[in-house]
């Protein structure tokens, strides 16, 4: 009788129990399925590629050749080294840029705050292509920054840094970083605004209360509380731009090629398959690499 | 260094304005050095922001702030050697306990900054817990390294907003013996923010109450509570019974009273010499219940010289200490009286029951006061808190 009574329960919750289980995997299925669709199976057929031989004519056979990567390598190196330096010092600047807006509108704006993140985003409502075009017209030999820019003799500083090699502005490294800084700036904000708006004014304050100065309270509270904007924004811009190929190829010229130009004309043009594709595979490489090092001593598991 | 020889805490003609709003309004205060001061007020009266001009988180926009002879209005928070336990705590969430604590010493380059915040944790009782992070710790603990990252400055004043406010009632009991013991150890000169009057009953030496940015009255908490100046201290401190009075005659030391045609007395230096109209105010737990109408004074405890009125109980509640009734008088106001659970014998409600109290017990309050000011802030505040 007593059996019968705790048995009858069991029997009918376990099912139920078992099904609930499941649920989360189930959910997680479609996105899982797309990353092995799109993702997982494109790179071992990128990676398999590299290390292939042929031609498109005659077609590819795997061979094991590793011979593609010392060539690529050798023949580009000084490209991944440019993009890599671009990508950087643009990510730097969106920095510097983007900090202190990012702390006004997350701590000072007050009720400007929402038109603020409206402003912010509108780029987004252009194409990227359209918006880089636009900076062919602004960085124009006729155009007024140009003008400026040699009125207050930014140009001979930008020349004394090999940053232009004239006194115009466009086709220059100069123009490539600051359209790669332009374009994105958002992505370095955003992040920036996100932890910066959790940031608990009574810190600062008892910063303040217990002797540190504004800047003592900037790198003592502000900043450290901040890191996982930081981190999180300089990934968004610098994984991005250190393999962008719009902005060098709109803005650049022949000496400011990026590696992403590269690959693409590896792909498109010289249709050489096996050294794009090792080209592909060791640019994501190295940014995994650096991405790895810098959070880990970025310590951002430290933080709240 | 803290110098010794700093002394009080004045505030000379302090005036914040907000836009419109008037904050603080004129307030002249002096905090004496070393003391345990409670700013006591309801929400909205200035309390919060007198601490923060004191701290130097807001600037007045009259008026001065002194510390001992030292104008400090114009210097900034971070110049002022004034620290401030915040009332969520503030702790640094990247830090560990000891770095908390060890914060301000470190902005002051003080040698072995170390082995003092570990001190300062000894006194609050949590040095074993100095390696982890705030987030880790219970509120009681949090506000208890809260107090230590503030002491162990050993400022001139320690201001304390709110302090035990996010507490459950157990640890706030606790607590209040805990500060009022570390206050007395260091004697450091503290100025606790409450809206709870208890509390800053039973911490503060001295007790300043505000209201609409301007101080009521300034006295211990005995004084406060026995001989209250304004019917917004007598309602905000505990309870009060105010009977509308006038002056009929003054002889012996004792003035006649008239209360809807009753006689009742105080003493003549409860009153002001010019004062005719007047609130008589007399404490619940002063009231006794003397016994039914018409049966003589059967608990003994009457003395001929007492206050006495009438009524019939309309409601009474048993708390265990005591018994509350309330008792309608005949003009149709409705009194507190507290009872002792000390043997009298109890009134059933509807009965009719004689009240007594020594004259001595009443104070006289201005007639063109509301007499329920502050009674609704106190109730408010109450079940917020």
């Amino acid at each position: 009788m007593v059996g019968q009574l705790v048995e009858g329960p069991v029997t009918a919750r376990l099912p139920r129990r078992a099904r609930r289980n499941y649920t989360p995997y189930l959910l997680l299925l479609p996105g899982l399925a797309w990353l092995v669709v799109f993702f997982v199976v494109p790179m071992l057929s990128l990676f398999s590629q590299s290390l292939q031989t042929g031609n498109v004519e005659t077609g590819y056979v795997m061979t094991w050749n590793v011979q593609t990567y010392v060539d690529a390598l050798s023949r580009f190196w000084p490209h991944f080294v440019r993009s890599l330096l671009f990508a950087g010092t643009a990510t730097v600047l969106a920095l510097l840029l983007a900090y202190p807006l990012a702390y006004f509108m997350a701590q000072r704006s007050g009720r400007w705050k929402n038109i603020l993140l409206v402003l912010v985003i509108a780029p987004f409502f252009t194409s990227f292509l359209i918006r880089t075009l636009a900076w062919q017209t602004i960085l124009a030999d006729t155009g007024p920054v140009v003008a400026f820019a040699r009125t207050i003799h930014l140009t001979d500083l930008l020349q004394l840094l090999h940053l232009t090699s004239n006194d115009s502005l466009m086709n220059s490294p100069f123009a490539v970083i600051a359209g790669l800084t332009y374009n994105f700036l958002p992505f370095m904000i955003l992040p920036l605004y996100a932890s910066l708006e959790r940031l608990d004014h009574s810190l600062i304050e008892a910063a303040g209360d217990l002797y540190a100065n504004p800047a003592q309270t900037f790198w003592k509270v502000t900043w450290p509380l901040s890191l996982p904007g930081v981190v999180g924004g300089t990934l968004l811009t610098f994984i991005p731009a250190a393999g962008d190929f719009i902005n060098a190829r709109l803005l650049g010229n022949t000496k400011t090629v990026m590696i992403g130009q590269v690959i693409d004309s590896e792909f498109l043009r010289v249709q050489d398959y096996a050294v794009a594709a090792a080209l592909s595979f060791v640019l994501m490489l190295i940014i995994t690499a650096m991405v790895a090092v810098y959070v880990r001593r970025a310590g951002t598991e430290e933080l709240v | 260094m803290t110098e010794k020889t700093s002394g009080d805490l004045r505030l000379t003609g302090v005036t914040k304005t907000f836009e419109t709003f008037t904050a603080v309004d004129q307030l002249d205060l002096v905090i004496p050095r070393g003391s345990f001061f409670a700013l006591l007020g309801p929400s909205g009266c200035g309390k919060t922001t007198t601490l923060r001009m004191v701290a130097g988180l807001d600037q007045p926009t009259i008026g001065q702030i002194w510390i001992g002879n030292k104008d400090i209005t114009e210097t900034k928070a971070y110049q002022r050697n004034v620290n401030t336990v915040f009332q969520s705590y503030a702790l640094f969430p990247h830090l560990s306990i000891v770095d908390n604590v060890a914060f301000g010493l470190r902005r002051r380059k003080v040698p072995d900054h170390r082995r003092k915040a570990m001190e300062a944790l000894e006194l609050v009782q949590l040095a074993h817990i100095a390696a982890k992070k705030p987030g880790q710790l219970s509120g009681g603990m949090q506000q208890r390294v809260a107090l230590a990252r503030a002491i162990v400055n050993r400022p001139d004043v320690l201001l304390l907003d709110e302090p035990l406010g996010a507490l459950d009632l157990k640890l706030r009991r606790q607590m209040q013996i805990e500060l009022k013991q570390i206050q007395s150890e260091v004697g450091l000169t503290f100025v606790h923010v409450t809206h709870d009057q208890e509390e800053a009953m039973t911490m503060a030496d001295t007790i300043a109450v505000m209201n609409a940015g301007k101080l009521e009255q300034v006295a211990d908490p005995a004084t406060l509570y026995e001989r209250p100046t304004s019917t917004f201290v007598a309602n905000f401190l505990g309870q009060s019974n105010l009977l509308k009075a006038s002056v009929k005659s003054r002889a012996g030391g004792m003035a006649d009273l008239d209360v809807h045609g009753l006689t009742l007395r105080l003493p003549v230096d409860r009153l002001k010499a010019d004062t005719t109209e007047l609130w008589l105010g007399v404490r619940p737990e002063k009231l006794r219940l003397v016994g039914p109408v018409g049966a003589g004074d059967v608990n003994g405890a009457g003395r001929t010289a007492d206050n006495r009125l009438t009524g019939v109980v309309i409601d009474a509640s048993f708390t265990g200490l005591a018994t509350n009734y309330l008792v309608r008088l005949p003009w149709g106001q409705e009194i507190m009286v507290v009872q002792q659970n000390d043997g009298t014998r109890p009134a059933a409600r509807g009965a009719q029951v004689t009240l007594g109290w020594a004259p001595e017990h009443g104070f006289a309050l201005n007639a063109s006061q509301d007499a329920h000011a502050g009674a609704q802030d106190q109730a408010d505040d109450s079940g917020a808190g």
